[in-house]
């Protein structure tokens, strides 16, 4: 797509090649971020995802300098900026609760970071209203923030940092204010404005679905370690460890033993049973592990050779619409979750296979 | 459904009159009440022939009387001015939290506990005549004749400082901190710096609690007593209209004459207060519509 009007001046300078930093951060004796590291190439959107208190938002409060870290270094385009206050980086930032100027009126708040820069009002004018249009919210000027919706005051808040042309774009949670289906449509429109201005975007959110479908590159936090960071299909399909694994939807975890390994496929003992799953490096024959698999990609019934195939009992089903989940007590007492559109009923017996290319060989923890 | 809900509401409306009963039958116990007597004796003077406005008229025909409007006015506002701009100052400059904060706010907010008399006694000891401040000066010998800064109306100023200061400082210190910090933050991200936040961002929205602090603080300056005779001069300089009541009341004897006094001074505190009421309306409708209150 062609660059927005808005968008035609922007000159090469003000833009990002690469961001680099390692930063630890410490309230009191508390380790919140723990030596994070991160590096970011121009026109890349990179997700913070993790659960809440994990240090998301203090990472990016870091990099628009609105908390100063304990250690560490940040550096811009091979220039080191720790010290440079956040109005002079350059940074446009959406805040979780918006944060717009109740006293202003939405032309009032765009226009904020225009005025400041002294701008002429021809110019303040034309780019604000530009951007109104962007965001789809022309001829909304005069109504201050109190009186618009929470997904108009959340355009409002992007078109504020955008107006400016920031060379790094940081929004912090900007959707989880918004019902389930004003998401799933602020977050196309987020992603589109990215591709479309060419923007450096990091999104923080501990929503897994809004960082698989947004980002370039995901990054995966737990209380303040980096616990993976890959392209969305990397960290959907092959997790690193267990807490990623969770958090990307593999509800079922069975502590097994490795045993032989032949063929590219290892054994693995479960319960008295033997299961099979794709060998992986650096796991050895007489290993504990566990391994993880997603309830959808649980089959009913038996699979021909027979491999892979355990025998339980239906606890709990939770009807999800277009499909069903159960809770099933295999007869070894393990716990398993399946999901299917076929129907389960509630008590009966059923043989579960479980394909071995699903698996995911995770270190226990 | 509008049915229910119409009696819901007709329900609520009579639990909060129920509820508001206790406090509305004190307000007109210990305030309408008295306030309303104390204008009905102001209309019945001590003179039997006399009109019954005439201790009104004889205020404001007597520029020893009705000096005394003017005399605490200048008392009352230099005092509020001051208050409201120290308490703003020191407010917004805790809003975030600092070092030692409540040792820091305890001494602040100490002089509400302490009683205007001794406060008076102290304001006496130090600043005096022959007080700490001058002895220190006169020693070191910056000064040569000690500065006079009690027994005028520089005391009564002072004096009103310390016992309005607190009130104000708490007030506006809770209002600021109510302010989500994320909006300093975000103007920050604009390119704001704290000069420009403090103007564009901070000041618009604590306005309008800055200027029902000023309205209390004026209104309660407007009403000194005490102070003015402890560390003023109640015969000349901070001959204010409530000592012009006392006097009438426990010198001369008129109570009506007394009263009247009183009616004019509480018209007068009421006439500040709803020129204050139209500005912060004025203020309010520009800079902070759609904020929940207006
Ligand atoms: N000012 C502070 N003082 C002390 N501890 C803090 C402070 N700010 C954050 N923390 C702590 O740092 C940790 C990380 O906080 P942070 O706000 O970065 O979490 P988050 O990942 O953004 O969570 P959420 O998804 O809930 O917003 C939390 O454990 C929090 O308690
Ligand atoms: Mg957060």
């Amino acid at each position: 797509m062609r660059p927005s009007r808005a968008y035609a001046g922007r000159g090469m300078a003000d833009s990002i090649d690469k961001l680099q930093m390692s930063i630890t951060k410490r309230y009191g004796g508390k380790v919140v971020l723990d030596q994070f590291p991160l590096e970011i190439v121009g026109r890349e959107f990179v997700t913070f995802l993790g659960p809440s208190g994990c240090g998301k938002s203090t990472a990016l409060g870091i990099i628009a300098g609105l908390v100063p870290p304990s250690d560490g270094e940040i550096h811009l385009n091979g220039r080191r900026i720790d010290d440079v206050p956040p109005e002079k980086r350059g940074f446009g930032m959406v805040f979780q609760n918006y944060a717009l100027f109740p006293h202003l009126t939405v032309f009032g708040n765009i226009a904020f970071g225009l005025s400041l820069q002294k701008r002429s009002s021809e110019e303040i004018d034309k780019r604000v209203r530009d951007m109104l249009g962007l965001v789809r919210l022309a001829g909304y000027e005069d109504r201050y923030p109190g009186q618009l919706s929470g997904g108009q005051q959340q355009r409002v808040a992007i078109a504020r940092a955008l107006v400016l042309h920031p060379r790094l774009m940081l929004f912090d949670e900007p959707l989880s204010n918004l019902d389930a289906k004003l998401r799933v449509e602020m977050r196309a429109e987020i992603k589109q404005l990215h591709t479309r201005l060419g923007l450096t975007s990091i999104y923080v959110t501990h929503d897994q679905a809004e960082a698989l479908s947004l980002s370039d590159r995901i990054v995966v936090l737990r209380e303040g370690v980096l616990m993976q960071v890959g392209t969305p299909q990397e960290i959907h399909d092959r997790p690193k460890n267990v807490f990623v694994a969770d958090f990307m939807g593999f509800r079922n975890f069975l502590d097994v033993t490795l045993g032989k390994e032949a063929g590219g496929m290892i054994e693995a003992g479960f319960k008295g049973q033997i299961l099979q799953a794709r060998a992986r490096d650096s796991f050895h024959p007489g290993e504990r592990a566990v391994l993880a698999i997603r309830p959808e990609d649980v089959r009913l019934g038996q699979s021909g050779d027979g491999v892979n195939v355990l025998r339980g009992k239906v606890e709990l089903v939770e009807y999800l619409g277009r499909e069903q989940e159960a809770e099933i007590t295999l007869d070894g007492g393990a716990r398993l979750w399946v999901r299917s559109h076929e129907k389960i009923v509630l008590g009966e017996t059923l043989d579960l296979t479980l394909p071995a290319d699903k698996f995911v060989l995770l270190r226990r923890e | 459904m509008a049915r229910i809900r119409s009696d819901s509401r007709s329900e609520l409306d009579l639990v909060a009159i129920l509820c508001l009963t206790p406090s509305l039958l004190y307000v007109l116990a210990m305030f309408v009440y008295p306030f309303l007597y104390g204008i009905y004796i102001s209309l019945q003077p001590k003179k039997r022939d006399a009109g019954i406005f005439s201790n009104y008229v004889a205020f404001f025909n007597d520029a020893y009387q009705c000096n005394t409007i003017k005399t605490t006015f200048m008392l009352a506002l230099p005092t509020t001015i001051a208050v409201v701009l120290v308490a703003l100052f020191l407010a917004y400059g805790m809003r975030r939290g600092i070092w030692f904060e409540r040792t820091i706010t305890t001494i602040l907010v100490l002089p509400i506990s302490l009683g205007v008399v001794f406060l008076s006694e102290g304001i006496l000891g130090f600043y005096g005549h022959n007080g700490w401040l001058n002895q220190l000066l006169l020693a070191v010998g910056l000064i040569q004749n000690p500065l006079e800064l009690t027994h005028n109306s520089i005391g009564v100023i002072f004096s009103l400082f310390m016992q309005n200061f607190p009130f104000c400082f708490l007030m506006l210190l809770g209002y600021i901190s109510g302010i989500d910090p994320s909006l300093e933050s975000s103007a920050r991200m604009l390119g704001a710096g704290p000069w420009t936040i403090f103007r564009r961002v901070m000041f618009p929205l604590i306005a309008p609690g800055l200027i029902i602090a000023f309205a209390l603080v004026f209104v309660m300056s407007f009403a000194v007593f005490p102070s003015a005779v402890m560390v003023g001069q109640p015969a000349g300089s901070t001959r204010t209209i409530s000592i012009a009541a006392y006097q009438q009341a426990f010198e001369q004897y008129d109570m009506s004459y007394a009263s009247a006094i009183a009616v004019i001074m509480g018209l007068c505190q009421l006439a500040a207060l709803v020129v204050i009421v139209l500005v912060r309306r004025r203020m309010t409708i520009a800079t902070t519509m759609g904020v929940g209150k207006r």
